[in-house]
Protein backbone atom coordinates (compact mmCIF):
# COMPACT_ATOMS: atom_id res chain seq x y z
CA UNK A 1 0.00 0.00 0.00
CA UNK A 2 1.28 3.45 -0.88
CA UNK A 3 1.64 5.95 1.92
CA UNK A 4 -0.01 8.71 -0.12
CA UNK A 5 -2.57 7.91 -2.75
CA UNK A 6 -4.53 10.43 -4.77
CA UNK A 7 -7.50 9.08 -6.68
CA UNK A 8 -8.98 11.15 -9.43
CA UNK A 9 -8.35 14.40 -7.55
CA UNK A 10 -9.63 17.63 -9.07
CA UNK A 11 -9.62 21.14 -7.69
CA UNK A 12 -11.48 24.03 -9.23
CA UNK A 13 -11.31 27.56 -7.89
CA UNK A 14 -14.29 29.78 -8.46
CA UNK A 15 -13.05 32.94 -10.05
CA UNK A 16 -15.10 35.91 -11.23
CA UNK A 17 -14.63 35.48 -14.95
CA UNK A 18 -14.05 31.78 -15.45
CA UNK A 19 -13.29 28.91 -13.11
CA UNK A 20 -9.68 27.92 -12.68
CA UNK A 21 -8.99 24.22 -12.98
CA UNK A 22 -5.93 24.03 -10.75
CA UNK A 23 -5.94 20.22 -10.77
CA UNK A 24 -7.70 17.88 -13.18
CA UNK A 25 -8.21 14.20 -12.43
CA UNK A 26 -4.90 13.49 -10.77
CA UNK A 27 -4.06 9.86 -9.97
CA UNK A 28 -0.83 9.57 -8.05
CA UNK A 29 0.90 7.30 -5.56
CA UNK A 30 3.82 8.14 -3.30
CA UNK A 31 5.57 5.11 -1.80
CA UNK A 32 6.74 4.89 1.78
CA UNK A 33 10.33 5.98 2.32
CA UNK A 34 10.92 7.63 -1.03
CA UNK A 35 11.69 11.22 -1.87
CA UNK A 36 9.11 12.27 -4.37
CA UNK A 37 9.42 15.42 -6.47
CA UNK A 38 6.70 17.49 -8.08
CA UNK A 39 7.79 19.93 -10.76
CA UNK A 40 6.02 22.20 -13.18
CA UNK A 41 5.98 25.78 -14.34
CA UNK A 42 4.56 28.51 -12.16
CA UNK A 43 0.80 28.10 -11.88
CA UNK A 44 0.90 24.45 -12.88
CA UNK A 45 -0.85 23.49 -9.64
CA UNK A 46 2.08 22.15 -7.59
CA UNK A 47 1.18 23.95 -4.38
CA UNK A 48 -2.46 23.06 -4.75
CA UNK A 49 -1.53 19.41 -5.20
CA UNK A 50 0.63 19.21 -2.10
CA UNK A 51 -1.84 21.22 -0.03
CA UNK A 52 -4.46 18.64 -0.89
CA UNK A 53 -2.23 16.00 0.69
CA UNK A 54 -2.89 17.41 4.18
CA UNK A 55 -6.22 18.95 3.27
CA UNK A 56 -5.17 22.56 3.66
CA UNK A 57 -6.96 22.68 0.34
CA UNK A 58 -10.09 20.59 -0.02
CA UNK A 59 -10.34 18.96 -3.44
CA UNK A 60 -13.52 19.51 -5.39
CA UNK A 61 -13.49 15.90 -6.41
CA UNK A 62 -11.65 12.65 -5.74
CA UNK A 63 -10.12 10.86 -2.76
CA UNK A 64 -6.97 11.35 -0.76
CA UNK A 65 -5.68 8.32 1.12
CA UNK A 66 -2.89 8.52 3.65
CA UNK A 67 -1.89 5.04 4.72
CA UNK A 68 -5.18 3.88 3.25
CA UNK A 69 -7.24 6.31 5.34
CA UNK A 70 -9.46 8.68 3.42
CA UNK A 71 -8.70 12.20 4.66
CA UNK A 72 -12.05 13.50 3.52
CA UNK A 73 -13.85 11.09 5.84
CA UNK A 74 -11.97 12.09 9.00
CA UNK A 75 -13.50 14.20 11.75
CA UNK A 76 -11.86 17.55 12.54
CA UNK A 77 -10.05 16.03 15.49
CA UNK A 78 -8.85 13.01 13.55
CA UNK A 79 -7.67 15.31 10.80
CA UNK A 80 -5.63 17.36 13.25
CA UNK A 81 -4.00 14.22 14.61
CA UNK A 82 -3.32 13.06 11.07
CA UNK A 83 -1.74 16.41 10.21
CA UNK A 84 0.82 15.85 12.95
CA UNK A 85 1.97 12.83 10.99
CA UNK A 86 2.25 14.94 7.86
CA UNK A 87 4.78 17.68 8.46
CA UNK A 88 4.96 20.61 6.11
CA UNK A 89 7.60 23.24 5.48
CA UNK A 90 7.15 26.36 3.43
CA UNK A 91 9.15 28.92 1.54
CA UNK A 92 8.30 31.34 4.35
CA UNK A 93 9.61 29.77 7.50
CA UNK A 94 6.75 31.02 9.68
CA UNK A 95 8.60 30.99 12.97
CA UNK A 96 7.24 32.84 15.98
CA UNK A 97 9.39 35.94 16.04
CA UNK A 98 8.96 36.68 19.73
CA UNK A 99 10.10 33.23 20.85
CA UNK A 100 13.57 31.80 20.68
CA UNK A 101 14.57 28.81 18.61
CA UNK A 102 14.06 26.25 21.37
CA UNK A 103 10.61 27.60 22.23
CA UNK A 104 9.66 27.61 18.57
CA UNK A 105 10.37 23.90 18.39
CA UNK A 106 8.66 23.25 21.74
CA UNK A 107 5.53 25.20 20.94
CA UNK A 108 3.57 22.69 18.82
CA UNK A 109 4.48 19.91 21.26
CA UNK A 110 3.12 21.92 24.17
CA UNK A 111 -0.07 22.62 22.23
CA UNK A 112 -0.31 18.89 21.61
CA UNK A 113 -0.12 18.26 25.36
CA UNK A 114 3.48 17.18 25.81
CA UNK A 115 4.88 18.24 29.19
CA UNK A 116 7.25 21.19 29.21
CA UNK A 117 10.27 19.20 30.38
CA UNK A 118 9.68 16.44 27.86
CA UNK A 119 9.14 18.97 25.06
CA UNK A 120 12.45 20.69 25.87
CA UNK A 121 14.31 17.43 25.96
CA UNK A 122 12.94 16.38 22.59
CA UNK A 123 13.38 19.83 21.06
CA UNK A 124 17.07 19.71 21.91
CA UNK A 125 17.41 16.38 20.15
CA UNK A 126 15.75 17.72 17.02
CA UNK A 127 17.88 20.84 17.04
CA UNK A 128 20.85 18.52 17.23
CA UNK A 129 19.66 16.61 14.18
CA UNK A 130 19.33 19.78 12.12
CA UNK A 131 22.69 21.04 13.41
CA UNK A 132 21.47 24.04 15.38
CA UNK A 133 22.16 23.06 19.00
CA UNK A 134 24.27 26.15 19.52
CA UNK A 135 21.44 28.45 18.42
CA UNK A 136 18.79 27.21 20.85
CA UNK A 137 18.63 30.54 22.67
CA UNK A 138 18.78 32.72 19.54
CA UNK A 139 15.75 34.56 18.14
CA UNK A 140 14.63 34.04 14.54
CA UNK A 141 15.81 37.50 13.41
CA UNK A 142 19.33 36.55 14.39
CA UNK A 143 19.33 33.58 12.01
CA UNK A 144 20.06 33.26 8.31
CA UNK A 145 17.42 31.93 5.91
CA UNK A 146 18.96 28.48 5.91
CA UNK A 147 19.07 28.38 9.69
CA UNK A 148 15.45 29.47 9.90
CA UNK A 149 14.47 26.66 7.58
CA UNK A 150 16.38 24.24 9.83
CA UNK A 151 14.35 25.42 12.79
CA UNK A 152 11.18 24.86 10.78
CA UNK A 153 12.37 21.36 9.95
CA UNK A 154 13.16 20.63 13.62
CA UNK A 155 9.72 21.91 14.58
CA UNK A 156 8.13 19.58 12.05
CA UNK A 157 10.22 16.63 13.24
CA UNK A 158 9.00 17.27 16.77
CA UNK A 159 5.59 15.85 15.97
CA UNK A 160 7.15 12.59 14.75
CA UNK A 161 5.85 12.83 11.20
CA UNK A 162 5.86 9.96 8.74
CA UNK A 163 5.69 12.33 5.81
CA UNK A 164 7.19 15.77 5.22
CA UNK A 165 5.77 17.98 2.49
CA UNK A 166 8.04 20.76 1.25
CA UNK A 167 6.52 23.57 -0.77
CA UNK A 168 9.39 25.49 -2.38
CA UNK A 169 11.29 25.03 0.87
CA UNK A 170 14.55 26.15 -0.71
CA UNK A 171 13.29 28.84 -3.07
CA UNK A 172 14.22 31.69 -0.76
CA UNK A 173 17.75 30.39 -0.28
CA UNK A 174 20.98 30.82 -2.19
CA UNK A 175 22.33 27.80 -4.16
CA UNK A 176 24.83 26.75 -1.53
CA UNK A 177 22.35 26.90 1.37
CA UNK A 178 19.85 25.08 -0.83
CA UNK A 179 22.39 22.28 -1.12
CA UNK A 180 22.79 21.93 2.65
CA UNK A 181 19.04 21.92 3.26
CA UNK A 182 18.58 19.28 0.57
CA UNK A 183 21.24 17.15 2.23
CA UNK A 184 19.47 17.52 5.53
CA UNK A 185 16.18 16.37 3.98
CA UNK A 186 17.98 13.42 2.43
CA UNK A 187 19.54 12.52 5.77
CA UNK A 188 16.19 12.69 7.54
CA UNK A 189 14.66 10.54 4.86
CA UNK A 190 17.39 7.89 5.19
CA UNK A 191 17.78 7.80 8.95
CA UNK A 192 14.17 8.09 10.03
CA UNK A 193 12.43 6.56 7.00
CA UNK A 194 10.33 9.69 6.61
CA UNK A 195 8.68 10.00 3.22
CA UNK A 196 9.46 13.37 1.65
CA UNK A 197 7.45 15.17 -1.02
CA UNK A 198 9.31 18.07 -2.58
CA UNK A 199 7.67 20.71 -4.71
CA UNK A 200 9.92 22.88 -6.72
CA UNK A 201 10.35 24.68 -9.98
CA UNK A 202 14.09 23.99 -9.91
CA UNK A 203 15.12 20.87 -11.82
CA UNK A 204 18.32 20.84 -9.85
CA UNK A 205 16.49 20.08 -6.61
CA UNK A 206 14.76 17.11 -8.17
CA UNK A 207 17.97 15.85 -9.70
CA UNK A 208 19.84 16.05 -6.41
CA UNK A 209 17.50 14.30 -4.03
CA UNK A 210 14.40 12.78 -5.62
CA UNK A 211 13.82 9.13 -6.38
CA UNK A 212 10.75 9.70 -8.49
CA UNK A 213 9.19 12.80 -9.98
CA UNK A 214 5.80 13.94 -11.23
CA UNK A 215 5.52 16.63 -13.86
CA UNK A 216 2.47 18.87 -13.72
CA UNK A 217 1.28 20.86 -16.68
CA UNK A 218 -1.68 23.21 -16.31
CA UNK A 219 -3.23 21.06 -13.61
CA UNK A 220 -2.77 17.82 -15.51
CA UNK A 221 -0.33 15.10 -14.53
CA UNK A 222 1.88 15.01 -17.60
CA UNK A 223 4.37 12.39 -16.53
CA UNK A 224 5.48 10.31 -13.54
CA UNK A 225 8.61 8.20 -13.31
CA UNK A 226 12.09 7.58 -11.97
CA UNK A 227 14.08 10.77 -11.99
CA UNK A 228 16.87 9.25 -14.08
CA UNK A 229 14.47 8.04 -16.72
CA UNK A 230 12.49 11.25 -16.91
CA UNK A 231 15.70 13.22 -17.23
CA UNK A 232 17.13 10.89 -19.86
CA UNK A 233 14.05 10.41 -21.97
CA UNK A 234 11.26 12.85 -21.14
CA UNK A 235 8.00 11.85 -22.74
CA UNK A 236 5.79 14.85 -22.07
CA UNK A 237 6.21 18.28 -23.57
CA UNK A 238 6.17 19.86 -20.13
CA UNK A 239 9.14 17.76 -18.98
CA UNK A 240 11.02 18.47 -22.21
CA UNK A 241 10.41 22.19 -21.79
CA UNK A 242 11.64 22.16 -18.19
CA UNK A 243 14.77 20.23 -19.17
CA UNK A 244 15.46 22.57 -22.04
CA UNK A 245 15.14 25.53 -19.74
CA UNK A 246 17.65 23.91 -17.41
CA UNK A 247 20.06 23.27 -20.29
CA UNK A 248 19.87 26.90 -21.34
CA UNK A 249 20.55 28.04 -17.79
CA UNK A 250 23.56 25.74 -17.59
CA UNK A 251 24.89 27.03 -20.89
CA UNK A 252 24.39 30.59 -19.77
CA UNK A 253 26.32 29.74 -16.63
CA UNK A 254 29.13 28.15 -18.67
CA UNK A 255 29.33 31.13 -20.98
CA UNK A 256 29.41 33.49 -18.01
CA UNK A 257 32.22 31.41 -16.52
CA UNK A 258 34.18 31.41 -19.78
CA UNK A 259 33.96 35.17 -20.00
CA UNK B 1 4.80 87.23 35.60
CA UNK B 2 1.89 89.66 35.55
CA UNK B 3 1.96 90.10 31.80
CA UNK B 4 2.05 86.36 31.06
CA UNK B 5 -1.14 85.94 33.04
CA UNK B 6 -0.06 82.85 34.90
CA UNK B 7 -0.70 84.40 38.31
CA UNK B 8 -4.47 83.76 38.09
CA UNK B 9 -3.80 80.04 38.35
CA UNK B 10 -2.50 80.49 41.85
CA UNK B 11 -5.56 82.38 43.01
CA UNK B 12 -7.88 80.36 45.20
CA UNK B 13 -8.55 76.83 43.94
CA UNK B 14 -8.03 77.67 40.28
CA UNK B 15 -5.27 75.15 39.69
CA UNK B 16 -7.26 72.40 41.38
CA UNK B 17 -10.28 73.27 39.24
CA UNK B 18 -8.17 73.07 36.11
CA UNK B 19 -6.83 69.66 37.13
CA UNK B 20 -10.40 68.61 37.91
CA UNK B 21 -11.30 69.63 34.36
CA UNK B 22 -8.44 67.58 33.00
CA UNK B 23 -9.72 64.59 34.92
CA UNK B 24 -13.14 65.03 33.28
CA UNK B 25 -11.51 65.02 29.84
CA UNK B 26 -9.43 61.96 30.62
CA UNK B 27 -12.37 60.19 32.23
CA UNK B 28 -14.57 60.65 29.17
CA UNK B 29 -11.88 59.52 26.78
CA UNK B 30 -10.71 56.57 28.83
CA UNK B 31 -14.22 55.19 29.32
CA UNK B 32 -14.84 55.70 25.61
CA UNK B 33 -11.54 53.95 24.80
CA UNK B 34 -12.58 51.04 26.97
CA UNK B 35 -15.88 50.68 25.10
CA UNK B 36 -14.11 51.15 21.78
CA UNK B 37 -11.79 48.26 22.53
CA UNK B 38 -14.50 46.00 23.95
CA UNK B 39 -16.80 46.57 20.99
CA UNK B 40 -14.31 47.49 18.27
CA UNK B 41 -12.14 44.38 18.54
CA UNK B 42 -14.94 41.84 18.00
CA UNK B 43 -16.38 44.07 15.30
CA UNK B 44 -13.01 44.21 13.57
CA UNK B 45 -12.72 40.42 13.70
CA UNK B 46 -16.18 40.22 12.18
CA UNK B 47 -15.18 42.69 9.46
CA UNK B 48 -12.21 40.57 8.47
CA UNK B 49 -14.61 37.79 7.51
CA UNK B 50 -15.53 37.48 3.91
CA UNK B 51 -19.30 37.93 4.16
CA UNK B 52 -20.41 40.69 1.78
CA UNK B 53 -23.40 41.75 3.89
CA UNK B 54 -21.31 42.26 7.01
CA UNK B 55 -18.74 44.15 5.00
CA UNK B 56 -21.35 46.43 3.45
CA UNK B 57 -22.98 47.27 6.78
CA UNK B 58 -19.72 47.91 8.60
CA UNK B 59 -18.39 49.93 5.69
CA UNK B 60 -21.45 52.16 5.88
CA UNK B 61 -21.03 52.62 9.63
CA UNK B 62 -17.38 53.50 9.17
CA UNK B 63 -18.11 56.01 6.42
CA UNK B 64 -20.81 57.71 8.48
CA UNK B 65 -18.49 58.09 11.43
CA UNK B 66 -15.68 59.38 9.25
CA UNK B 67 -17.80 61.89 7.35
CA UNK B 68 -19.73 63.31 10.31
CA UNK B 69 -17.88 65.90 12.34
CA UNK B 70 -17.73 64.77 15.97
CA UNK B 71 -19.40 68.02 16.98
CA UNK B 72 -22.47 67.23 14.88
CA UNK B 73 -22.64 63.79 16.43
CA UNK B 74 -22.48 65.35 19.88
CA UNK B 75 -25.30 67.76 19.04
CA UNK B 76 -27.46 65.02 17.58
CA UNK B 77 -27.05 62.76 20.58
CA UNK B 78 -27.30 65.41 23.26
CA UNK B 79 -29.83 67.88 21.87
CA UNK B 80 -31.49 65.80 19.16
CA UNK B 81 -32.30 62.55 20.90
CA UNK B 82 -33.25 64.14 24.21
CA UNK B 83 -35.98 66.13 22.42
CA UNK B 84 -37.21 63.36 20.17
CA UNK B 85 -37.26 60.55 22.71
CA UNK B 86 -37.86 62.80 25.68
CA UNK B 87 -35.21 61.18 27.84
CA UNK B 88 -32.79 62.87 30.12
CA UNK B 89 -29.24 62.39 29.00
CA UNK B 90 -26.35 63.60 31.07
CA UNK B 91 -23.93 65.61 28.91
CA UNK B 92 -21.03 63.46 30.01
CA UNK B 93 -22.90 60.26 29.18
CA UNK B 94 -23.77 61.69 25.77
CA UNK B 95 -20.08 62.45 25.24
CA UNK B 96 -19.08 58.92 26.17
CA UNK B 97 -21.67 57.55 23.74
CA UNK B 98 -20.44 59.70 20.87
CA UNK B 99 -16.79 59.02 21.52
CA UNK B 100 -17.39 55.30 21.86
CA UNK B 101 -19.35 55.34 18.60
CA UNK B 102 -16.45 57.03 16.90
CA UNK B 103 -13.67 55.08 18.64
CA UNK B 104 -15.35 51.75 18.01
CA UNK B 105 -15.49 52.45 14.27
CA UNK B 106 -11.84 53.50 14.10
CA UNK B 107 -10.75 50.64 16.33
CA UNK B 108 -12.59 48.02 14.30
CA UNK B 109 -10.99 49.32 11.14
CA UNK B 110 -7.55 49.09 12.73
CA UNK B 111 -8.23 45.54 13.90
CA UNK B 112 -9.50 44.54 10.49
CA UNK B 113 -6.45 46.03 8.81
CA UNK B 114 -4.06 44.29 11.19
CA UNK B 115 -5.83 40.96 10.78
CA UNK B 116 -5.90 40.92 7.00
CA UNK B 117 -2.25 41.96 6.89
CA UNK B 118 -1.28 38.60 8.40
CA UNK B 119 -0.30 36.42 5.46
CA UNK B 120 -2.25 33.28 4.69
CA UNK B 121 0.78 31.05 5.11
CA UNK B 122 0.86 31.92 8.81
CA UNK B 123 -2.53 30.26 9.29
CA UNK B 124 -1.55 27.38 7.04
CA UNK B 125 1.72 26.44 8.64
CA UNK B 126 0.04 26.43 12.05
CA UNK B 127 -2.77 24.26 10.74
CA UNK B 128 -0.26 21.93 9.14
CA UNK B 129 1.26 21.45 12.61
CA UNK B 130 -2.09 20.07 13.72
CA UNK B 131 -3.47 23.06 15.63
CA UNK B 132 -7.17 23.81 15.69
CA UNK B 133 -8.61 27.12 14.50
CA UNK B 134 -8.96 28.56 17.99
CA UNK B 135 -5.36 27.73 18.93
CA UNK B 136 -4.12 29.18 15.67
CA UNK B 137 -6.03 32.39 16.31
CA UNK B 138 -5.07 32.79 19.96
CA UNK B 139 -1.42 31.78 19.80
CA UNK B 140 -0.33 32.65 16.28
CA UNK B 141 -2.55 35.33 14.81
CA UNK B 142 -3.56 37.38 17.84
CA UNK B 143 -0.04 38.14 19.15
CA UNK B 144 1.05 39.34 15.73
CA UNK B 145 -2.12 41.37 15.34
CA UNK B 146 -1.65 43.06 18.71
CA UNK B 147 1.89 44.04 17.83
CA UNK B 148 0.73 45.73 14.67
CA UNK B 149 -2.27 47.19 16.40
CA UNK B 150 -0.79 48.73 19.50
CA UNK B 151 1.04 51.77 18.10
CA UNK B 152 -1.95 52.62 15.92
CA UNK B 153 -4.50 52.27 18.68
CA UNK B 154 -2.42 54.34 21.07
CA UNK B 155 -2.40 57.03 18.43
CA UNK B 156 -6.19 56.75 18.36
CA UNK B 157 -6.34 57.15 22.15
CA UNK B 158 -4.37 60.39 22.08
CA UNK B 159 -6.56 61.67 19.27
CA UNK B 160 -9.61 60.87 21.36
CA UNK B 161 -8.22 62.69 24.39
CA UNK B 162 -7.53 65.77 22.30
CA UNK B 163 -10.93 65.73 20.67
CA UNK B 164 -12.71 65.68 24.04
CA UNK B 165 -12.22 69.46 24.07
CA UNK B 166 -15.36 69.51 21.90
CA UNK B 167 -17.57 68.26 24.70
CA UNK B 168 -17.68 71.66 26.30
CA UNK B 169 -19.99 72.61 23.42
CA UNK B 170 -22.73 70.52 25.06
CA UNK B 171 -22.02 71.86 28.51
CA UNK B 172 -19.51 69.43 29.98
CA UNK B 173 -17.12 71.35 32.15
CA UNK B 174 -13.80 69.86 31.13
CA UNK B 175 -10.34 71.33 31.24
CA UNK B 176 -10.76 73.86 28.43
CA UNK B 177 -14.10 75.07 29.79
CA UNK B 178 -12.64 75.52 33.28
CA UNK B 179 -9.84 77.54 31.71
CA UNK B 180 -12.38 79.72 29.95
CA UNK B 181 -14.28 80.27 33.18
CA UNK B 182 -11.12 81.31 35.00
CA UNK B 183 -10.24 83.75 32.26
CA UNK B 184 -13.74 85.21 32.27
CA UNK B 185 -13.76 85.64 36.04
CA UNK B 186 -10.47 87.52 35.98
CA UNK B 187 -11.07 89.58 32.85
CA UNK B 188 -10.57 92.88 34.62
CA UNK B 189 -7.95 92.01 37.23
CA UNK B 190 -5.58 90.20 34.87
CA UNK B 191 -6.37 90.79 31.20
CA UNK B 192 -3.46 88.64 30.05
CA UNK B 193 -4.84 85.53 31.72
CA UNK B 194 -5.81 84.00 28.36
CA UNK B 195 -2.18 83.35 27.51
CA UNK B 196 -1.22 81.84 30.82
CA UNK B 197 -4.33 79.75 31.25
CA UNK B 198 -4.56 78.37 27.73
CA UNK B 199 -0.82 77.78 27.83
CA UNK B 200 -1.30 75.75 30.98
CA UNK B 201 -4.17 73.82 29.41
CA UNK B 202 -1.85 73.01 26.50
CA UNK B 203 0.72 71.75 28.97
CA UNK B 204 -1.90 69.63 30.72
CA UNK B 205 -2.93 67.98 27.45
CA UNK B 206 0.72 67.35 26.83
CA UNK B 207 1.16 65.77 30.25
CA UNK B 208 -1.90 63.62 29.58
CA UNK B 209 -0.89 62.40 26.13
CA UNK B 210 2.88 62.33 26.24
CA UNK B 211 3.32 59.28 28.50
CA UNK B 212 0.89 57.42 26.29
CA UNK B 213 2.81 58.11 23.11
CA UNK B 214 6.08 57.38 24.89
CA UNK B 215 4.67 54.01 25.85
CA UNK B 216 3.83 53.31 22.24
CA UNK B 217 7.32 54.33 21.11
CA UNK B 218 8.84 52.11 23.76
CA UNK B 219 6.75 49.10 22.77
CA UNK B 220 7.45 49.62 19.10
CA UNK B 221 11.17 49.73 19.73
CA UNK B 222 11.14 46.78 22.07
CA UNK B 223 9.25 44.60 19.61
CA UNK B 224 11.31 45.61 16.64
CA UNK B 225 14.44 44.52 18.42
CA UNK B 226 13.31 41.03 19.30
N1 LIG C 1 -6.95 30.32 -3.37
C1 LIG C 1 -6.99 30.39 -4.71
N2 LIG C 1 -8.02 31.01 -5.33
C2 LIG C 1 -8.08 31.08 -6.67
N3 LIG C 1 -7.16 30.54 -7.50
C3 LIG C 1 -6.12 29.91 -6.96
C4 LIG C 1 -5.97 29.81 -5.53
N4 LIG C 1 -4.82 29.13 -5.28
C5 LIG C 1 -4.28 28.83 -6.48
N5 LIG C 1 -5.04 29.30 -7.50
C6 LIG C 1 -4.79 29.13 -8.94
O1 LIG C 1 -4.55 27.76 -9.18
C7 LIG C 1 -3.50 27.60 -10.12
C8 LIG C 1 -2.43 26.73 -9.53
O2 LIG C 1 -1.83 27.41 -8.44
P1 LIG C 1 -0.63 26.82 -7.59
O3 LIG C 1 -0.33 27.79 -6.51
O4 LIG C 1 -0.98 25.44 -7.19
O5 LIG C 1 0.57 26.81 -8.64
P2 LIG C 1 2.07 26.47 -8.42
O6 LIG C 1 2.39 25.40 -9.40
O7 LIG C 1 2.34 26.19 -7.01
O8 LIG C 1 2.79 27.80 -8.86
P3 LIG C 1 4.08 28.51 -8.26
O9 LIG C 1 5.27 27.80 -8.81
O10 LIG C 1 3.98 29.91 -8.80
O11 LIG C 1 3.98 28.44 -6.77
C9 LIG C 1 -3.03 28.99 -10.48
O12 LIG C 1 -3.64 29.36 -11.71
C10 LIG C 1 -3.54 29.83 -9.36
O13 LIG C 1 -3.81 31.13 -9.82
MG1 LIG D 1 3.44 27.20 -5.42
Amino acid sequence: MSIIELKNVSKTFDAKKSNIHALSNIDLCVEEGEIFGVIGLSGAGKSTLVRCMNLLEKPTDGEILIDGKNLLKLSNRELRLMRREIGMIFQHFNLLMQRNVLDNVCFPMEIAGVSKAEARKRAKQYLDIVGLSDKAKAYPVQLSGGQKQRVAIARTLASNPRIILCDEATSALDPQTTGTILNLLKQINKEYQITVVVITHEMRVVEEICDRVAVLDHGVLAEVGDVKEVFKAPKSNAAKALLLERKIKQLEGDVANDI
Amino acid sequence: MQNLGIDVLFKGTNMMRLLGGLWVSLRISLIAVLFSILLGVPLGILMSRKSRIIRAITRLYLEIVRIMPQMVLLFIVFFGTTRVFGWNLDAEVASVIVFSFWGCAEMSDLVRGALISIPKHQYESAKALGMNSLTVFVFIILPQTIRRLLPLSINLVTRMIKTTSLVMMIGVVEVLKVGQQIIEANRTSSPNAAFGVYGTVLLLYFIGCWPISMLSKYLEKKWNNV
